[in-house]
């Protein structure tokens, strides 16, 4: 019996890293869009920019995933 | 030449009901988060997931060259045997539907080979080593894969959007719910309804209507598509009530973790090659979110009765194979005795789920979640199920849940109580049916 430990050890920890990085990047992404509100000027700015660069980054894993699928 | 065509008309009749519960089985995969927490309605949240399912369908590049993986020798498979095992795999598949828990489907279909299989030509067309590596791991690790990630990922959530206004990122957290929902559903349909399409390829090659190694066929991509979209739209609210409602209480951050942390290990472990169910990753995933709020609780009663039925999946549905198989051998009239049988016992599963309906209207009400008694339990086992099945089943069936973490939730419950018992006695309706008049005492 062949058991690939390899395998299960790297789908547990790109689940783990994906995971976390992806969630962690979002919930950044909704922080950073409430901060928009609540801040003026330059930080609003600032904060914007941050929201949307951590929203594309998971929209980038998104399509990534799509591709998994689909290839 | 006529007992092949009846024959495998039926094997592919068969392999298309399979889909169909496939389909309205796993629903609840990519759906009972994200209908527990509000993010979509109930029925949006399934018509969206059947969408996805039939898309996926038609991506699929590869279609599935064999049906077990390796698990069985299909060198030489009779057609009867593929039928015999589809009816043990259906007939879990509806009476874990009945309970209320989710159980793999693959697993399902695994088990239903292997029996028909032994049944068929003995104990060494099992590559014992093949089920170790391909169903009892997996089964042990994606839970402990998907729940630690999803554990992590909740602590990480709530550490960083404690700080913004609840309400403000509400609306952040659903559409986040919604992407990962929509991966797993796509990802469900590119890798269930190839393995029906697989089926009926290998079903269609072994009649000798196609010559081996050929693609499906339009209509069986159509209609295999087809098959697990209408099932999905349909919905098995029962168990989509068992792994939104009944495991943990989802809190929109919980149920978004959930999601992406099954979304990724999903993908992850078909993309690697250490396939993973995606119901265990999923029932994992949501159990890890609960333990990672702070003050969240994991109904462990729930989770046990889950875990046991994990562990029939195979030899139960293996047993009702291996009789099917039995029945088959015996010639045309054996097949269609049995496939009497798959329809009696699925009807008969079917009459018991209406005692106590859960539809679009109720799916989210915690209260009588798995509320079955022992004895209908009992009654709902279908004929061909052996009677060691029957009282391991009835001694699986999920408790009435524990009590609410939540004061609102607790509240909703209370209110909830007589309508759930008035649904119980009023003639049920269909499950596609809309909203019911009694709903309003609820909301």
């Amino acid at each position: 019996m062949k058991i690939d430990w390899a395998a299960l050890g790297s789908v547990f920890g790109v689940s783990l890293v994906v995971t976390v990085g992806l969630v962690g990047l979002f919930t950044l992404g909704i922080v950073g869009l409430t901060k928009k509100e609540s801040a003026r000027g330059g930080s609003a700015v600032l904060a914007a920019t941050g929201a949307y660069a951590c929203f594309a980054a998971c929209a980038a894993a998104v399509a990534y995933g799509i591709h998994l699928i689909v290839v | 030449m006529e007992h092949i065509t009846l024959l495998l008309g039926i094997v592919i009749v068969t392999a298309l009901v399979f889909d169909f519960t496939n389909g309205f089985h796993d629903t609840a995969n990519a759906m009972a988060t994200t209908i527990s927490t509000g993010a979509l309605r109930p029925k949006t949240a399934v018509a969206m997931s059947a969408v996805l399912n039939l898309v996926g369908a038609f991506l699929s590049v590869e279609v599935a060259k064999t049906i077990s993986g390796g698990i069985i020798d299909e060198e030489g498979l009779r057609t009867e045997v593929i039928f015999a095992a589809l009816v043990g795999a259906i007939l879990w598949n509806l009476l874990t539907w009945l309970l209320g828990l989710p159980s793999s489907s693959s697993h399902a279909l695994f088990g239903g080979l292997i029996g028909a299989a032994v049944m068929s030509a003995g104990w060494s067309s099992v590559n014992g080593s093949t089920v170790v590596t391909k169903v009892l791991i997996p089964a042990v690790a994606a839970p402990v894969v998907a729940g630690l990630a999803a554990m992590l990922a909740t602590r990480l959530t709530y550490a960083i959007g404690d700080r913004a206004d609840r309400k403000a990122t509400a609306k952040g957290y659903r559409a986040g719910q919604i992407a990962s929902a929509g991966l797993v559903s796509l990802a469900h349909g590119t890798n269930d309804a190839q393995k029906t399409m697989g089926i009926i390829t290998l079903a269609l090659v072994t009649g000798g209507v196609l010559s081996p190694g050929s693609n499906p066929p339009m209509w069986v991509i159509l209609s295999a598509g087809t098959a697990i979209a209408l099932g999905t739209y349909l919905g098995g609210w029962r168990i989509i009530r068992t792994l939104g409602k009944g495991l943990t209480d989802l809190a929109p951050p919980q149920g978004f973790a959930a999601q992406t942390s099954a979304a990724t290990a999903i993908l992850a472990s078909s993309h690697i090659g250490f396939s993973l169910s995606t119901t265990q990753v999923c029932s994992g995933a949501v159990m890890g979110s609960g333990l990672g709020r702070r003050g969240g609780v994991v109904r462990w009663s729930t989770a046990t009765r889950m875990l046991v039925a994990w562990c029939l999946t195979l030899p139960a549905a293996g047993l009702v194979g291996a009789g099917a198989e039995v029945l088959t051998k015996q010639g045309t009239w054996g097949t269609v005795v049995t496939g009497a049988l798959l329809l009696a016992g699925s009807g008969t599963i079917w009459v018991l789920s209406r005692r106590k309906p859960v539809t679009v209207d109720n799916v989210n009400d915690l209260d009588g979640v798995g509320d079955i008694d022992a004895a209908e339990a009992d009654g709902g086992v279908p004929a061909e199920s052996p009677g060691v099945v029957t009282a391991a089943i009835a001694a699986v069936a999920p408790p009435p849940a524990g009590p609410l973490v939540e004061a609102d939730a607790a509240g909703t419950a209370g209110v909830n109580t007589p309508v759930v018992e008035l649904q119980a006695t009023i003639p049920a309706p269909d499950t596609g049916s809309a909203a019911e008049p009694t709903r309003p005492a609820a909301v």
